[in-house]
């Protein structure tokens, strides 16, 4: 990494208010006077055209490298403030000093020169950014799986003229959907079950020139990062394969009817789904079936989720049923029928029927006696307590994921992705189902979440675009979401490397392997560059171009210090870019007024905080330091997982840090906000202003 | 060079395919009718099941839209027609007077001036100006004039105050024409009209609301740090009732299943006993359908001594004195209910927003997924749908673009 080339220069606008919180004049008399040969300018509105113009003017005059811009939030007028050539810092005087503090206060005035300063002093430590790409790219993609998942990935993405390896274990492509005996109704055709079409689905794979088919094959094992992971196949040519990216397409498997004893399972006659669709393939149908939905599922003692897809294939069983035996009878007995969507109008066809009974209800027991099984229904609609007899059963159990573990990474981190609830590799977010964490395998289908087959066939185009843009981006030297576009990187000074693993550990994306001894094995296109490495690492040997452990240090230690008898506190706050920043600029465009004594710093996650930052911070005199971040916990909101929780972990070993230095423990605390916490936010701010009056400045002020 | 691709909605589902598309590396255009971008959940309180904020992920997206210069985007734009053909679309575009431009710092001034307020609706804040932003973290970030509400030169007082000359009073509608490779119609949802569920009373009771005005008044009690109030009076609800499939799986409105309102109702109930302790709400439903791992949101719901979930289909909703009638059959007791709530919320369902003629439906009205070559909808046109399951079939749908016509 170089210096970033030419020299800074300083701008800074006094529009929307700016010029009337703060004397932008003496602002810029006190920072140009602070800072030798520094150039600076002012303009009323810096946005403007006739106000980038003279940016623009200013850039190529000063030979400038990087420029200060004063002004606005980060997060408005990107556009505007874009200069290629040049890196540019926002310090945010509008959002997050003129518009939350009193207009021509010293305190106002003394906060916006301080946020200048550390926008400066942020320059003055910055790296040119050199885009990491891997020496050897491949745009090839694997995926894993040849069920109705892969088979859509697969065909999708050749179509869209990327090569793709498709790798099955078995002897044939199509998994589940090519051992199903009818498919459900086309929506709005004439309601008649279907002929399954996998098999027009698994030739055209077969057929496709850009499509490699593996059968009988698995993954040996996958080393590398997105670009370049190199694959080894376990089969008869033990195959070796680079491709840029995997879709993990494994699928599930039932839930093991063996734990359904409780529901008649063992018993002459008592079936599951999956071997009723087989049965009627070419077996008799009795005179009588009962169909037990959520056989083991919505169970805490067994799957507590639903799986989505029983309602209707048992719906679609009891047709078969009928299609078969003309004269039977069939008895469904649900908690809730779930036939989502279109699939109501499905529920309403075979409700229709007359021999179809369905009834909500609970199982009490099932028992067979002299060949024909007796099942007592409780709580149904029909009475307290009915007995059924049938000479079938045929338990609707549910879908249990296949492990990611075949995936056999080679990684430091485990084999597979991190299965999450339930064991399903699932992303765990709303907004962004596909992003596992591991950067480059995407999960789609019932491996992800319960799904039924539509579902999952349209799962696997959406990972295999995920799969496609990952490659797209590792040739841009690019990360992916969600800081989509950065080039930035972690470096590694390996010289001061202890090997105490913590980066190999607390990396959320398993970006680092490691060699025997611990010593970390970087893969930065695995990077999603959050820096949670930088946070981790007690050597500091850990930075990005422009982040690294010096820059922040640099940005704390420009902070003009009042003396002990000014009484004028101050706090550092570090700031989640992701959503406490949105949350402060909003407080800002709200007019919720909160303390000038802050020194905001923005954070790429909370994780990324280094100990040494807030030792550098008491030393430097700050009174405390308030961590502001996303929520943690089950339904976390963190976009680098862990961040938050890593910031509460090590809060109790800075706890322990303070205590040692004779400091109170509250000139630390960590806050947890969502975006939309803008009052809250401001709260938490003021709060802790209150918190620290009563303990009274830092006893390291004045040394 | 292939044509761009045009993005039709701005909504989660047009935003999806957007940045998704264009991180692969991708030229497109992005077309919104309203102000902003976010369709919807820009306007959501909360999402199931983690109960977090929608802004969360947009604001993600917001920003992979402001650094992607593969990005371009058109608030205020409607679609007239599509002309041509796979490869080689030329599209008619209107755009609405835009009133404040791009100029805008949204530095607030021309509302603090604006006399003219735009009436109240549930989820708008009240006493809101002519001149207005949605809210805080609102995309693009800047100020709108609705020219319903504003008396233009009459007025001109914003006029005198924007120092940016981001404001045009006279600003006229335009019509543009964009040419594209391929198409995609991510043009969404609208709610079911309640006031057609004449035994609901929806049209003369203030205090009988839909979800999506729940959803919103909800949103803006967080935005503006508000308890929720009964718009009828004011007062603050102790007992809200969730009328499940309200038109919903029912052949006299919807004959389908909405798919999002039983995980809806009950986020709702949850979030109620999260921020008020002292009210209790009462789900009225035919089956509960949180499929999938939605289901832990149903046994929250189960614990919670705030919740009370009562399989039956709601009769008759109508005025009575200090709140609304319910008239229910409580199929598990068996035993027919009159109980008086202090809210009741419909689950509507959800119907396709198409904006052209000219597209193949399907019978329940919404979008088949096939359509003529090169024009691909996307998500919750084709279906009802939540917002995780729109999120992924439109970057499936975003795929389908880059499809090459080689051989």
């Amino acid at each position: 990494m170089s210096e970033v080339k030419g020299n800074r220069i300083l701008a800074v606008c006094s529009g929307c208010s700016i010029g009337k919180a703060l004397d932008v004049e003496q602002l810029v008399q006190t920072i140009g006077g602070e800072n030798e040969g520094l150039s600076c300018m002012q303009h009323p509105a810096l946005c403007s055209e006739a106000g980038v113009q003279e940016l623009q003017g200013a850039i190529e005059e000063n030979a400038a490298g990087s420029v200060a811009v004063a002004a606005c939030s980060p997060r408005v007028k990107v556009e505007q403030f874009r200069f290629d050539g040049s890196y540019i810092e926002r310090v945010n005087l509008r959002e997050q000093v003129a518009w939350v503090m009193d207009d021509g206060d010293e305190d106002t005035q003394a906060c916006a020169e301080d946020q200048v300063r550390m926008a400066l002093a942020k320059l003055a430590s910055i790296k040119d950014v050199k885009p990491y790409i891997p020496e050897i790219l491949s745009s090839e993609i694997l995926v894993v799986g040849g069920g109705i998942s892969g088979l859509h990935a697969a065909i999708e993405g050749a179509e869209a003229g990327y090569r793709v390896h498709l790798l099955e274990k078995g002897n044939r492509l199509g998994g589940y959907a090519g051992r199903i005996h009818r498919l459900l109704p086309a929506p709005g055709k004439n309601m008649e079950l279907r002929e399954p079409d996998i098999k027009l689905l698994s030739d055209r794979v077969k057929a496709h020139d850009g499509i490699d088919v593996y059968l009988e094959s698995t993954v040996a094992g996958i080393e590398g990062e997105p670009g370049n992971f190199r694959v080894r196949l376990e089969n008869a040519e033990k195959t070796k394969l680079t491709v840029g990216s995997v879709v993990l397409s494994t699928g599930w498997k039932p839930y093991k009817a063996d734990n359904l004893s409780y529901l008649g399972y063992g018993q002459k006659g008592v079936l599951t789904l999956e071997e009723f669709e087989k049965h009627v393939e070419k077996d008799k149908v009795p005179d009588r079936v009962l169909f037990i939905l959520c056989a083991g599922s919505r169970d805490k003692d067994h799957l507590p989720y639903c799986s989505s897809y029983c309602c209707t294939a048992a719906l679609k069983q009891a047709l078969y049923v009928r299609e078969k035996n003309p004269n039977a009878q069939v008895y469904l007995v649900y908690r809730d029928i779930r036939t989502t969507g279109f699939q109501e109008g499905f529920y309403k066809m075979v409700q229709e029927d007359d021999a179809i009974f369905l009834t909500k209800g609970s199982i009490a027991s099932v028992v067979s006696k002299n060949d024909v099984l007796q099942v007592i229904v409780k709580d149904s609609l029909l009475d307290d307590e009915v007995l059924i007899e049938s000479e079938m059963v045929v338990l609707a159990s549910g879908m249990v994921p296949n492990s990611s573990d075949e995936l056999n990474l080679n990684y430091r981190l485990g084999k597979g992705i991190p299965q999450l609830e339930y064991d399903f590799s699932d992303s765990h977010f709303i907004c962004f189902p596909y992003e596992t964490r591991r950067t480059g395998i995407y999960a789609s289908g019932t491996v992800r979440a319960p799904m039924d087959l539509e579902s999952s066939a349209e799962d696997g185009a959406g990972a295999m675009m995920k799969a496609i843009q990952c490659v797209e981006s590792v040739k841009r030297g690019e990360a992916v979401h969600p800081r989509s576009g950065d080039m930035t990187w972690p470096e590694l000074y390996m010289e001061r490397c202890t090997d105490c693993k913590r980066c190999t550990e607390e990396c959320p994306f398993g970006a680092y392997d490691e060699t025997e001894k611990g010593t970390p094995l970087s893969n930065p296109a695995r990077c999603r560059r959050c820096g949670i490495c930088v946070g981790s690492c007690p050597e500091r040997v850990i930075g990005f171009s422009d982040y690294s452990i010096n820059s922040v240090s640099a940005m704390i230690k420009s902070v003009s210090m009042p003396d002990e008898f000014d009484e004028k506190p101050r706090v550092l706050v570090f700031v989640c870019e992701n959503d406490a920043y949105p949350a402060l600029d909003a407080a800002g465009l709200h007019r919720l007024a909160y303390s000038p004594y802050v020194r905001i710093i923005p954070v790429r996650c909370l994780g990324s905080v280094n100990k040494v930052w807030i030792s550098d911070a008491l030393s430097h005199g700050y009174d405390g330091i308030l961590q502001i971040g996303c929520k943690p916990g089950d339904d976390y909101q963190c976009h680098f997982i862990h961040g938050s929780e890593l910031t509460e972990q090590r809060g109790e070993n800075m706890q322990e840090t303070l205590e040692t230095m004779m400091l109170e423990t509250e000139r630390i605390q960590t806050s947890f906000v969502e975006i939309t916490d803008h009052h809250k936010i401001t709260e938490i701010i003021n709060e802790y202003m209150e918190v620290l009056e009563d303990i009274g400045p830092n006893p390291f002020k004045s040394m | 060079m292939a044509l761009q691709t045009l993005v039709i909605g701005g909504g989660i589902s047009g935003i999806t395919a957007a940045v998704e598309l264009a991180d692969a590396g991708q030229e497109l255009v992005l077309l919104e009718k309203d102000a902003y971008l976010g369709g919807h959940v820009s306007q959501f309180n909360n999402y199931f099941p983690k109960l977090c904020p929608p802004s969360c992920g947009l604001e993600i997206n917001y920003r992979r839209i402001r650094s992607n210069p593969r990005i371009t985007f058109q608030t205020g734009a409607e679609v007239k027609s599509i002309a041509g053909v796979d490869g080689d679309f030329r599209v008619i575009v209107a755009l609405k007077a835009e009133m404040i431009n791009n100029s805008c710092t949204s530095c607030g001034l021309c509302a603090e001036v604006c006399p003219e307020e735009r009436p109240f609706k549930l989820g708008r804040t009240k006493g809101e100006k002519a001149a207005y932003i949605n809210n805080g973290l609102s995309f693009p970030a800047k100020y709108n004039i609705d020219p319903e509400y504003c008396k233009k030169e009459a007025c001109g007082k914003c006029l005198e105050v924007c120092d940016y000359e981001a404001i045009n009073l006279n600003a006229l509608p335009t019509e543009v024409e964009f040419q594209a490779g391929k198409i995609i119609l991510a043009t969404g949802w609208s709610p079911y009209d309640a006031s057609l569920i004449e035994n609901y009373s929806y049209s003369d009771e203030a205090d009988v609301l839909t979800n999506l005005e729940f959803e919103r008044i909800m949103a803006a009690c967080g935005r503006e740090n508000k308890k929720l109030e009964r718009p009828s009076d004011g007062k603050s609800p102790k007992r809200i009732a969730f009328v499940q499939c309200a038109g919903s799986r029912d052949e006299n409105h919807l004959p389908y299943c909405s798919a999002v309102c039983c995980s809806a109702s009950v986020k709702h109930a949850l979030s109620l006993a999260e921020s008020y302790p002292d009210i209790t709400s009462e789900i009225f439903y035919i089956d509960l359908r949180l499929s999938g791992r939605n289901e832990k949101l149903l046994n929250k719901a189960e614990a919670s001594s705030s919740v009370t979930l009562t399989k039956g289909k709601v009769g008759r909703i109508e005025h009575a004195d200090g709140g609304v009638l319910l008239e229910v059959e409580d199929i598990l007791k068996g035993k027919k209910r009159k109980d008086v709530f202090d809210m009741v919320v419909l689950a509507t369902g959800l119907v396709c927003a198409n904006p052209l003629p000219g597209l193949a439906l399907n019978e329940a009205g919404f979008l088949k997924p096939i359509q003529e070559a090169g024009i691909y909808p996307a998500s919750s046109c084709k279906r009802p749908m939540d917002v995780s399951t729109s999120v992924k079939d439109a970057t499936a749908t975003a795929l389908k673009t880059m499809k090459r016509d080689h051989e």
